[in-house]
């Protein structure tokens, strides 16, 4: 265990810096595309926020961070370093390393996002030994362990069935466990909870929340959706078209200046208030210079 | 509100498939021109009552029936007039279109199936009322945005000049700010050709914005029916409708506490 105080100097160092990150995609002219322009922030152990409509680019800066980006993708940034650690001078094997031991990623849809033809246990255990050699029972022992800790009622039930016999709310969850058992120090959860239900969606969030206090990671959390993200995260970046416009503390949120923010806090229906027509984002250009 | 329109009635529907009981009793009244709506979590049945109206889902029990305000006759379900009055628009535009048809294909098809004339003026009169103009009529779906998908597949539903709608999820896989501008149109087609709407969503706020009336429903039974402005006022009777509301406001910070019970599952 480390003492208290060296855990509040690690809070303040930042686990993550990125800065200037450019990713761009060939069209079928072959000129490149940019999807991510000139995005810069630096995440200490804390919960961000990464909101954006799609095609805002908030997922790529995800998959770039990661290494995960599509093939074809060309990827500059004047720093993109990850624990001191230059990403875009690493191996591709050093990145693997990396990958799932000291980074991970929870996907949006567990449904597609599973192995379906593995049962949770196995895909659990997997993720286990790609990183640590142990026999197969305590590989065991150590995924059931997980799967309790993302408050899975019958862990030893849910460790033997396919992806297909769990709900949407157990599988998110699974994939969580999955994640969160090689103790990663950066998680990135991108759109972690939009394929769920509403009542769901309070249990997954509540059960990140805890699992990233009690371990100090730094978490980035990627969504499309403003209000839950302002609710979740302590500091929110707004992407649109590739850039970041505006960032700003998730309890400051209301009083966001760019037209942009404003317009997605505004465009949603609120219960209690009738507004009709809905007001929509009046998209200017002057917003993705 | 347009003279021609149609209601619809449904009482003790019941669908289940197997041993599975996906709708186990569900009666409503959909008034003439009004706008009702369907709320529940996955599972609930809320989407099946939809797809047994329309056909697509094996109805055990039960009875469906449109409603008119006039004498007139009323197209019996299955028919093929009850089709053309009676439309679906589904969740997912990415699912609903077809892949390899243009979008001027996809809307000639139910248009082809009931032998309208003027194909050629329809397909442009659908798109305008949609907000897309005829720019878009030879693109195909994988060239669209979602929220212009969504457009398309209300088109395709619109070309028959149908009087009720079921929309089931129109919006929950469209972005806020599109789903902003979808659920306007949808608004503006209400007012316009003065339909009957029957909408399914699990987003609360999105329900009680777009439709008058609302029926709460879990696990295949309905738990209330309460008026959009009683809801959203908080006038409720039960447990679950003010779960569904708290969970509605989204997620608070509050420890472990915040696990909200409302998950255990059987019937209530």
């Amino acid at each position: 265990m480390t003492e208290p105080t060296d855990l509040q100097a690690k809070a303040c160092e930042p686990i993550l810096v990125v800065e200037g990150l450019q990713v761009a995609y060939p069209n079928r002219e072959g000129q490149m595309v940019p999807v991510v322009r000139d995005v810069s922030f630096t995440l200490g152990r804390e919960r961000l926020g990464l909101v954006g409509e799609s095609g805002s680019g908030k997922s790529q800066t995800g998959r770039a961070i990661l290494g995960l980006s599509a093939p074809g993708a060309r990827i500059s940034a004047k720093r993109l370093e990850f624990r001191g650690t230059n990403l875009l001078a690493c191996t591709p094997a050093q990145r693997r390393a990396l990958r799932g031991q000291k980074m991970a990623m929870v996907l949006q849809d567990p449904k597609y996002s599973l192995n379906p033809v593995m049962t949770i246990g196995q895909q659990v255990c997997e993720s286990l030994q790609a990183h640590a050699r142990m026999p197969p029972r305590a590989a065991k022992e150590k995924a059931l362990a997980a799967l309790r800790a993302v408050q899975l009622d019958d862990a030893e039930r849910v460790f033997s069935l396919y992806p297909h016999e769990v709900s949407g709310g157990m599988g998110q969850r699974a994939m969580i466990a999955m994640m969160l058992i090689a103790q990663p120090e950066l998680l990135i959860a991108d759109e972690p909870t939009s394929a769920l239900d509403v009542t769901v969606q309070l249990e997954v969030l509540a059960l990140l929340d805890s699992l990233v206090s009690q371990s100090a990671m730094g978490l980035l959390f990627i969504s499309h959706d403003l209000r839950l993200v302002s609710r979740f995260c302590d500091r929110v970046l707004v992407m649109y078209r590739g850039k970041i416009v505006e960032e700003i503390a998730a309890h400051q949120l209301h009083q966001a200046q760019h037209p942009y923010t404003q317009g997605l806090l505004n465009c949603l229906p609120r219960l209690g208030q009738s507004r009709h027509p809905l007001p929509v984002l009046d998209r200017r250009p002057e917003w993705s210079l | 509100m347009n003279a021609s329109a149609l209601g619809l009635q449904v009482q003790g529907l019941r669908v289940a498939y197997g041993d599975f009981v996906a709708v186990a009793d569900a009666s409503f009244r959909v008034e003439p021109g009004a706008s009702f709506g369907i709320v529940g979590e996955s599972g609930s049945g809320k989407s099946t009552v939809l797809r047994s109206i329309c056909g697509l889902a094996p109805m055990q029990a039960g009875q469906v029936q449109l409603l008119r305000t006039d004498a007139g006759k009323v197209p019996f379900p299955g028919s093929k007039d009850f089709r053309r009055q009676v439309q679906m628009v589904f969740q997912d535009p990415y699912g609903s279109l077809h892949p390899r048809q243009t979008v001027d294909r996809i809307l000639a098809e139910p248009l082809d199936i009931h032998r309208l004339d003027q194909p050629q003026a329809r397909i442009e009169e659908a798109l305008d009322q949609v907000g897309l103009g005829s720019v878009f009529r030879f693109r195909y779906p994988h060239q669209l945005s979602g929220g212009q998908r969504q457009r398309v597949a209300l088109a395709r539903a619109l070309i028959l000049q149908p009087q009720v709608l079921l929309l089931d999820e129109p919006t929950s896989a469209l972005d806020a700010s599109v789903q902003a501008e979808v659920l306007n149109v949808l608004e503006r087609l209400r007012a316009r050709l003065g339909l009957t709407f029957l909408m399914v969503s699990h987003d609360l706020a999105v329900v009680t914005h777009l439709c008058d009336q609302i029926l709460v429903m879990r696990h295949g039974h309905s738990v209330e029916q309460v008026c959009a402005a009683d809801l959203a006022a908080g006038r409720v009777s039960q447990d679950y409708t003010r779960s569904l509301m708290r969970a509605a406001e989204g997620f608070v910070r509050s420890g472990a506490s915040m696990l909200i019970p409302i998950t255990p599952k059987g019937p209530p």
